[in-house]
């Protein structure tokens, strides 16, 4: 962790910022599991709502190898090159 | 003599342990890879086992795993208190471990015992087992050394003591701290964030802000105005944290900060300057002994890339206005072509190599003062190419010409003008003892125009409606219209390589009240 001296004049949040919602899904949909128990429960059961009520949508399954570290940084770059929405089982 | 900071620290067992609150207490500070610490762990103990029971007695350890190889070596009843984020040890100004501290019920150190001198240790367990009516320490003092030497505390490690001064209360430094996740880059945060004019910035760790400030002797939240276009106020802190980021060294700060205070005036108008479609901005001149302290660039390529204080100053402040005064291009900065010098723009100038008066002594200034000075500019430096003239109204004469064109050839009294003189066209002059005035007076007299010359035609629709022409008299036509208003605008400095003959021109923006007047600001410490 760096920390930095903010060298703005400070009217702006640095917190980040939520990417913005779209109104609608559609392309890729990646299904993130961090391997917690039973997360993969919960994602088969979207994996099931969504396939019926988003049949136009591509539903990728992805696993973290534990969930106590960050994602390897070429599973990242995958779910990032490959889809558009990501879902992601954080807990069990 | 220090009071101990108040601190909660956790101990071998995960538990938080507050420091002592209104009453005795002894604390002794110690790192694991110290030979003495180890010696002092048994007395340690004797000390715990004698007066715990009494006051609180606290082991401070420095390094969280030393602390569990200590505590495995030598299983004391104490459980040692981490302070591997050193803070506690910064506070209390330990500098060698082990450290003991005497501490009366107000928190007040009473005793502070460096290192290991058996007759002081020995003393201390006399005389607060005798305030606190208990028999005496049981301990072989005979089996301790007389003396050992302490160890350097890991707080006033060169590694760690910077981090520690610049996060320390009573640090100088108040403004927003940004952490960035371990696994962003630095550099490309800050990229994101909006901070960068394009190029790489070197990241303004509070250590790297702090070292900054001892660049000067000013306080740290000194407020130096108001910088447009979202009026954000700009402290001395502000500019050290764009000091850093653009990449100076802390002596350069005084420059940096007196360049602010020029651009920050109203003369100056630094709103108007990043707001034109022009493209203009500022030009900083540095004179006077601080050139040579600082290692600035004033002969060859003086006006072009290579030196870290000219690119650096002028980065700096260029940083200033846009991550405290908001002004970003396509946002109030709104410049149709940009322009490079909006990357940094400063030079010193030459005066060993000048026979006229420097230009800080012309504005006002003694020899002695350093001083910077700001010019509005929209282009250049446009070089004027004489290899041939022999004379200085031969040499004046193509300078005039030369500057004919600024912004345009029918543009008169509209702008100024900084021309840097290169020392071989310096020659030239000296061999006529030509003068400043002489040079300003000749690019007047060759660049003037009737106003008949200035009215728009076929070739060009700039100048003087043909319209208003159509109004005027003879003599009103004919008079003669000079390319700047007063000769003071045409600003001359010395600068440059001892070879060629090609001096240069920075082409003003907007002069006097209506745009923007040069502002000379004394630099301070």
């Amino acid at each position: 962790m760096t920390t930095i001296m903010d060298p703005t004049d400070e009217r702006v949040p640095v917190t980040r910022q939520l990417t913005p919602r779209p109104d609608t899904i559609s392309g890729r949909v990646a299904l993130l599991d961090i391997s917690k128990p039973r997360g993969s429960v919960l994602l088969d059961q979207l994996e099931e709502v969504l396939g019926k009520q988003l049949p136009g949508v591509t539903l990728t399954r992805y696993a973290k190898p534990t969930f106590s570290r960050p994602a390897p940084a070429a599973l990242r770059e995958e779910i990032h090159q490959n889809n558009d929405f990501v879902i992601e089982a954080l807990a069990d | 003599m220090v009071s101990l900071p108040a601190y909660q620290l956790e101990n071998l067992d995960g538990d938080r342990v507050s420091s002592p609150v209104a009453e005795r207490a002894l604390v002794c500070f110690i790192k694991e890879d110290c030979p003495t610490c180890k010696e002092v762990m048994p007395v340690l103990a004797a000390f715990y086992g004698h007066f715990a029971h009494e006051m609180p007695v606290h082991v401070i350890g420095q390094n969280e795993s030393g602390n569990k190889a200590l505590a495995a070596q030598f299983n004391p009843e104490f459980s040692i208190l981490d302070d591997s984020a050193l803070e506690v040890s910064f506070a209390a100004e330990i500098e060698t471990v082990p450290t003991m501290l005497m501490l009366d019920a107000s928190g007040a150190e009473t005793a502070r015992l460096v290192g290991f001198v058996k007759a002081e240790w020995q003393t201390l367990a006399a005389d607060l087992s005798a305030d606190q009516g208990l028999r005496e320490l049981a301990l072989d003092w005979s089996a301790l050394p007389d003396w050992r030497p302490g160890c350097g505390s890991l707080s006033v490690d060169p590694a760690n003591e910077p981090r520690l001064r610049a996060l320390a209360e009573g640090s100088p430094i108040r403004a927003r701290r940004i952490e960035i996740g371990s696994q962003d880059d630095e550099v490309e945060f800050m990229f994101d964030k909006g901070f960068s004019d394009g190029l790489p910035l070197v990241p303004p760790t509070p250590e790297r802000v702090l070292a900054m400030l001892s660049g000067t002797k000013r306080d740290a939240q000194e407020v130096l105005g108001e910088m447009a276009p979202n009026m954000g106020e700009v402290t001395i802190e502000k500019v050290a944290i764009n000091a850093v980021m653009a990449g100076c060294k802390p002596e350069y700060l005084p420059v940096v900060l007196a360049a602010v205070e020029a651009i920050l005036t109203d003369d100056y108008n630094i709103h108007g300057v990043m707001a034109t479609t022009m493209g203009a901005s500022p030009v900083i001149v540095v004179n006077g002994p601080i050139r040579h302290r600082i290692g600035m660039n004033m002969g060859l390529g003086a006006l072009g890339q290579g030196n870290r204080a000219n690119a650096t100053i002028g980065r700096a402040v260029r940083l200033v206005v846009r991550n405290v005064g908001g002004a970003r291009p396509g946002e109030t900065e709104r410049s149709t072509l940009g322009n490079p010098m909006k990357f940094t723009m400063c030079f010193a100038e030459w005066e060993e190599r000048n026979p006229w008066s420097p230009l800080h002594v012309e504005r006002g200034f003694n020899e002695e003062d350093s001083v910077v000075t700001v010019f509005t500019m929209s282009s250049g430096p446009t070089l004027i190419v004489d290899q041939d003239s022999r004379t200085g109204s031969q040499l004046a004469g193509t300078l005039g010409q030369g500057l004919q064109s600024v912004m345009s050839p029918k543009a008169y009294s509209a702008t100024d003008c900084l021309l840097v003189v290169v020392p071989e066209h310096v020659d030239t002059f000296m061999r006529d003892n030509y003068s400043k005035e002489n040079i300003r007076q000749r690019i007047q007299q060759v660049s003037a125009r009737p106003l008949r010359e200035l009215v728009a035609d076929e070739n060009s629709a700039t100048g003087l409606k043909q319209a208003s022409a159509a109004q005027m008299d003879e003599a009103s036509l004919n008079k003669l219209m000079t390319k700047f208003r007063r000769d003071e605008d045409i600003h001359i400095v010395v600068a440059g390589g001892e070879a060629g003959k090609f001096s240069g021109a920075f082409h003003g923006w907007v002069t006097g009240s209506v745009g923007s007047i040069p502002v000379s600001r004394k630099i301070g410490h």
